[in-house]
């Protein structure tokens, strides 16, 4: 299947550095902010991870439930993701667009409709934070026949047997989680230790890119360079609040850190 | 979806963890997958050890006080005129509710899996009171996690953890309750799974924690058992067992050794909290038709918006102020074994102002629900038949609601 998200890494790895990808809440700010923010970053990364908000996350950090609950108090739907992804897809028809969410939003929208939706919206791939492997079987196969990706998230808590099972069951792209923490936790492994595990996943089919994410900021990220991708979140969502809270432009600021963090990688 | 007879309810999950094949299960983030696998495997060995079950026997016997009390209240059956009304006085156990019997359990797992810190959640305080207590008695360091809402109205419960060393953690984020408490604590145990073991405090969460309660709370049900064949020689020929449902711990401890008697010999019913009569938000998912969803790592009952978003709840009772409700009462829900119905804040004053005033008892807000619906129905039912109502948990905690509510002389 053709994917952007391959494509993606390809760039990347043409010009000898890791792919970069970012998080935002979708609506986070408000509706078109949030889309605002999404065109102003495209230019420096490489993948768009857009944040699908729920409100009772079980791995979210404090910075992005705060993006989540402002996203949800401004009253952003699903429907109103697929449309700011179709939007922004206008705008970048070929940069690759993650959702990321909880599974309950997915399941009451009814898996096959959400699926549907998503591929006429333009999303490449879904990031499902408590839908695990091997629970996440048969979803992951509704993914790949609509060629979007099911990442498969890994964990240093997850066994080198179980390692082995996910990743031969995984799409082209899968998610390395550096520590034991929710989101945006200072980052507390050194990034050699968490290098050291992401080349022991790396190992195990060099042909799967591993992303590796969680604690990721602009003073970690040049540390971590080796990795086939990076994905920066907390750090752009407390962006987002600083901004607002010091009514600053976050389409600005956000666009400003975006590019800083690409500068760091190259 | 059928309830299998002679084989405990707890056991009856499919491999996967769901109860009738879609209730429960494990929604988790990857991190937790090997945790709880590793509890799992702790769990399936000790629950078949004798050992283990000597040892837990030994503490619920010296240290939580077993049995609790099971009792006539004859005023009260006298002034309704209907149904012989029992009560069995669960807030006996020490710390003054049942949740003492799965935080005394989880504390044993913590210890033979040697984890050094224990957390857990809590609404109405108790399930953090008795964590606490269980935690300072096995010498594990202890964190509360209890929503700000909570903290401020259950006070009594707060200043009981803090006295037992056990650190508080409040919780600000959504609407401040045992929703959110639950929330932040399985996300601190994302971040501390190698070092701290996690005890959910009622029949909620990934399956393994779901078993886990009713495992331990069953202890009500087989004190209750051994109670009735001494009072009336056999279990009696109609029986009726009520019981407040918010997690849904304390109702499933009370009808689990009676699951496989035919339910037109003894009858469960769950009461959930209706909420303030004007207000349309409510505690109740099973008596007001929410839909499934996925909440704290299982599938369930569940209030919830169309987007999938939980709503928020509302009860006076924070020990029954959870949008969600444990994947065994959806099955015994679908399956029809037990009957469920709501009961409103109002309702639940109103039983606390008549058991009080004709029986030296004091029922907590939480179980004052199910005596609300017992009185009420008791009184259309024939003598001989027998209703208990759990009285799971001591008022001392809900004083100052209660003051402000009834006025100082219900106190």
């Amino acid at each position: 299947m053709f994917n952007p998200i391959s494509a993606a890494f390809k760039k990347a790895r043409v010009e000898n550095r890791p792919a970069l990808l970012t998080y935002t809440v979708a609506g986070d700010g408000s509706k078109k902010q949030s889309l605002d923010i999404l065109k102003s970053i495209s230019k420096n990364a490489d993948i768009l991870e857009v944040g699908v908000p729920h409100n009772t996350p079980v791995a979210d950090g404090s910075q992005i439930q705060t993006s989540a609950y402002r996203a949800i108090k401004r009253g952003i739907k699903i429907n109103d993701i697929f449309k700011i992804v179709k939007d922004f897809k206008k705008f970048d028809k070929n940069k690759p667009v993650i959702l990321m969410g909880y599974y309950n939003m997915i399941f009451q929208y009814g898996d096959n409709n959400f699926l549907n939706k998503c591929k006429t919206s333009g999303v490449n791939g879904l990031i499902v934070v408590d839908l695990p492997w091997p629970e996440n079987k048969d979803f992951a196969k509704k993914c790949k026949s609509k060629s979007i990706y099911f990442i498969q998230l890994l964990s240093p808590t997850t066994t080198g047997k179980r390692l082995k099972k996910i990743i031969k069951d995984s799409h082209p792209m899968n998610y390395f989680i550096s520590m034991l923490s929710t989101t945006g936790g200072k980052l507390k492994v050194s990034p050699q230790e968490i290098l050291k595990n992401y080349h022991r996943i790396k190992n195990i089919n060099p042909k799967k890119e591993i992303v590796i994410g969680f604690g990721i900021t602009d003073k970690t990220i040049g540390k971590l360079k080796s990795a086939d991708g990076l994905v920066v979140g907390s750090a752009i969502c407390k962006e987002i609040t600083r901004s607002l809270n010091s009514r600053q432009n976050p389409v600005i600021n956000v666009g400003r850190l975006v590019r800083k963090l690409k500068n760091k990688i190259k | 979806m059928k309830l299998k007879k002679k084989i405990p309810v707890i056991d009856q999950g499919n491999s996967h963890g769901f109860w009738g094949g879609k209730f429960g299960g494990n929604f988790v983030p990857e991190t937790l997958k090997k945790p709880i696998e590793d509890l799992e495997i702790l769990f399936n060995k000790l629950k078949k050890d004798k050992k283990f079950i000597a040892e837990r026997d030994k503490y619920f016997q010296n240290w939580v006080g077993v049995p609790t009390r099971f009792i006539k209240l004859k005023n009260i059956t006298n002034y309704i005129g209907g149904a012989q009304i029992w009560s069995k006085v669960v807030s006996d156990a020490n710390g003054g509710a049942h949740k003492i019997y799965n935080a005394t359990v989880h504390c044993l797992l913590a210890k033979r899996s040697g984890k050094k810190i224990i957390c857990g959640d809590t609404g109405a305080g108790y399930a953090g009171k008795m964590l606490s207590m269980a935690a300072k008695k096995f010498g594990l360091k202890c964190k509360i996690f209890m929503g700000a809402k909570d903290i401020a109205r259950q006070q009594p419960n707060v200043k009981a953890i803090k006295r037992n060393g056990a650190e508080v953690i409040p919780v600000y984020s959504g609407s401040q309750t045992l929703v959110d408490a639950v929330s932040e604590c399985m996300r601190f145990w994302v971040a501390n799974c190698d070092t701290t073991a996690m005890c959910v405090g009622s029949t909620v969460g990934p399956a393994v924690f779901v078993r886990i309660c009713g495992w331990s709370t069953s202890q009500i049900s087989r004190e209750l058992k051994v109670q009735l064949i001494n009072e009336f020689g056999s279990i009696p020929r109609k029986l009726k067992l009520y019981n407040c449902v918010g997690g849904g711990s304390s109702s499933f401890g009370f009808w689990n050794e009676f699951m496989d008697y035919d339910k037109k010999q003894v009858e469960f019913i769950g009461v959930e909290a209706g909420g303030p009569k004007k207000s349309k938000k409510h505690a109740a998912p099973l008596t007001y038709g929410s839909k499934i969803g996925i909440l704290h790592g299982a599938a369930q009952y569940v209030n919830q918006n169309s987007d999938g978003q939980i709503e928020e709840t509302e009860s006076i009772s924070a020990g029954l102020d959870y949008p969600g409700i444990s994947p065994l009462h959806c099955f015994l829900k679908d399956t029809k074994r037990a009957r469920y119905t709501a009961a409103s804040d109002e309702e639940a004053l109103r039983a606390y102002k008549l058991i009080t005033k004709f029986e030296k008892l004091r029922p907590s807000l939480e179980p004052s629900h199910a005596f609300f619906v017992a009185l009420k129905e008791a009184k259309k039912l024939s003598k001989d038949t027998v209703v208990v109502i759990n009285s799971c948990g001591d008022a001392y905690k809900d004083k100052e609601i209660l003051e402000k509510r009834l006025g100082k002389k219900y106190v």
